[in-house]
């Protein structure tokens, strides 16, 4: 019998501190100052949150490390945005909001809440490899055409959390400038994992995540462009010019600016080297598995995350037989609530409910190596064979091309 | 337990999620004399139910699933509870039943474990109708939901069965909550789990 090992190939879900972020929290765990006092444990304290600003800052291109505010994370980032924009368009006419189906769900709710509040908010379906429509995007920033006030914000995330498609964002944005609206994209997935540069990009908004690149939870950033309007979701004290009260969380953000240090050091080589992984898991799962759609899209993908469907096997039989080989992933599905809601990114993409209950995804990082991807590639196949055998569903199911390669073309 | 962290489930959940006992081999010869199929794959399980009756007994079971491990391990220890048992015992069979015996189920999963008794009765109701027999056990174990017009959660699960979807049909097939309407709640959670079941 093979030795079990532990591999974990959940890291677009989370992932662990780095070394040198756990070894610098450890050391910074004496510096107590409130980073606000303006005696010198309070100004040395507020030093080092400069300095995290400014890893932070470098880390998506902005030049400027005040456009940078800490927020306690991605939902904060992005709700924080929705609230400005619900500000702004609460008392003018310009104020359609624009964002795509396969968004997380904190920006999906949060547009929901302005449709409630009488915004008019549209979701840009995407295409089967889970590209936004620019053509419906371009008509529904004509105003010409949707005959309303005008578009107030585009948002669109840059890359999606569960089949890691790439959006054109530059593209994107310069499309929504010249409609005169906001750009806003959620990169919680993109950052450290692709290079993000928001002059590049040409984004007035944009969200980061820290437990995303190897940093502690509970913290994150808003690049809000110089001149963008800003209304605060917090009110109370000055701490980040008063866009963001809350005594600061200093180990925290000392975190977040050591894992923005590295990130941006290594992420050549994390694009190369995970880059290979995908694709020997990738080619490894076709070869191997009969019946399997790989989701998402083929280039235009984060290195790190592979999404498959495994017809004939439902999602969280597949992960738990997994998860009791050392195997940890996820799965679109989510079979918890009481309505078996199969996973809205995939339903977008067009994938129907009979695969989207049997997708995967495998999401690697910092820590995996080739032993771990050899390792699932020989215990997946017969798991999927085992829940094959004893389903009452065919695993050939339309949209599956029988020689088990990607979609049918 | 010999991991060293808990698992989601009870030991003899993973144990029957691990080795499921009665698994329809498609290799072997099962001659049934009934088969059940309910649940639907949009909504992400689906189960059906081969039985060998003898004497109206329960001679031999097998079955097969596309569903969640809660669906799997439930199904495979109600396939043990049932080998054997009389017709009319094994039809009373409740889902609670089967969770107790597995040590417990997730509040969130008890749903995803309904769909196998559910399939064995729709073996069981197909064996009685072709012997001129349909409905015998119906009706025994029925819980009154509507106390002014005496109905049961089995004259909404037969409403559904004869395609009442919504609130409206049901109401139309049942009379249902048309006095009081105390019980609209309680009955419109098992018109939507009986909707989920028989398909939609």
């Amino acid at each position: 019998m093979n030795d079990k090992r532990f591999v974990y190939m959940d890291y677009n879900a989370t992932t662990p501190l780095h070394p040198e972020v756990k070894s610098l929290m450890i050391e910074d765990l004496e510096i107590y100052a409130n980073a606000s006092s303006m005696h010198e444990a309070g100004r040395r304290a507020r030093s080092r949150v400069e300095k995290a600003r400014a890893a932070v800052a470098r880390l998506v291109g902005a030049r400027d490390p005040e456009t940078v505010i800490f927020t306690s994370g991605g939902s904060e980032s992005n709700n924080t945005v929705f609230n400005t924009m619900y500000e702004i368009g609460k008392q003018g006419k310009r104020r359609k909001i624009i964002t795509t189906a396969i968004e997380h769900p904190c920006v999906l709710n949060a547009a929901a809440h302005l449709e409630e509040e009488g915004f008019p908010v549209v979701f840009l379906r995407v295409d089967d490899k889970g590209r936004v429509d620019l053509e419906q995007l371009a008509r529904e920033l004509d105003p010409a055409v949707t005959g309303d006030g005008g578009t107030l914000l585009v948002s669109v995330m840059a890359a999606n959390n569960e089949i890691g498609t790439i959006q054109d964002i530059p593209r994107i944005a310069a499309m929504a400038k010249a409609a005169g609206a906001y750009v806003h994209t959620d990169a919680t997935q993109a950052v450290g994992k692709i290079p993000v540069d928001v002059e590049a990009w040409g984004v007035d908004y944009l969200t980061m995540s820290c437990h995303k690149i190897y940093g502690p939870k509970g913290i994150g950033g808003l690049y809000a462009r110089k001149g963008a309007p800003l209304e605060p979701l917090i009110r109370g004290g000055h701490q980040e010019k008063g866009f963001r009260a809350g005594t600061y969380n200093n180990l925290g953000i000392y975190g977040f600016g050591k894992a923005a240090e590295l990130a941006a050091a290594e992420l050549d080589g994390y694009r190369a080297r995970l880059g290979a992984l995908r694709e020997r898991l990738r080619a490894g799962i076709v070869e191997r598995v009969p019946h399997v759609r790989v989701n998402g899209h083929p280039t235009e993908v984060l290195p790190n995350t592979l999404n498959v469907s495994f017809p004939g096997a439902e999602g969280e039989s597949i992960l738990l037989s997994l998860d009791m080989e050392g195997i940890e992933v996820s799965t679109g599905s989510a079979c918890a609530s009481g309505s078996l809601e199969p996973s809205h990114v995939l339903l977008a993409t067009g994938v129907g409910p009979e695969l989207a209950h049997g997708s995967i995804r495998f999401s690697m990082g910092r820590g995996t190596t080739e032993a771990d991807v050899d390792y699932v590639l020989e215990k997946l196949p017969p798991i999927i064979a085992r829940l094959r055998r004893m389903s009452t569903v065919a695993a050939c199911v339309d949209g599956v091309d029988a020689s088990g390669d990607e979609r049918a073309s | 337990m010999s991991d060293a962290f808990e698992w989601l489930y009870s030991d003899i959940v993973k144990e029957h999620f691990t080795n499921p006992k009665n698994v329809f081999d498609p290799d072997e010869k099962f001659e049934a004399d009934a088969q059940g199929i309910v649940g639907n794959i949009k909504c992400g399980d689906q189960m059906m139910f081969l039985l060998k009756i003898e004497d109206d007994k329960i001679k031999d079971v097998r079955w097969k699933t596309y569903g969640c491990a809660s669906a799997i391990a439930s199904t495979s220890m109600l396939s043990e509870v049932i080998k054997g048992m009389p017709l009319r015992e094994a039809y009373g069979i409740k889902p609670a039943d089967i969770a107790k015996k597995l040590g417990g189920l997730p509040e969130n999963k008890i749903h995803c474990s309904v769909l196998g008794d559910k399939a064995l009765r729709a073996a069981i109701d197909s064996w009685l109708e072709k012997r001129g027999r349909a409905g015998e056990f119906r009706g025994e174990d029925a819980v009154e939901i509507c106390h002014c017009l005496n109905i049961t959660d089995k004259d909404i699960e037969q409403a559904v069965k004869d395609g009442a979807r919504t609130w409206e049909q049901l109401q139309e097939a049942t009379k249902i909550g048309t006095v009081c309407g105390g019980c609209k709640g309680k009955a419109e959670e098992l018109l939507h789990e009986f909707v989920h079941i028989y398909g939609s």
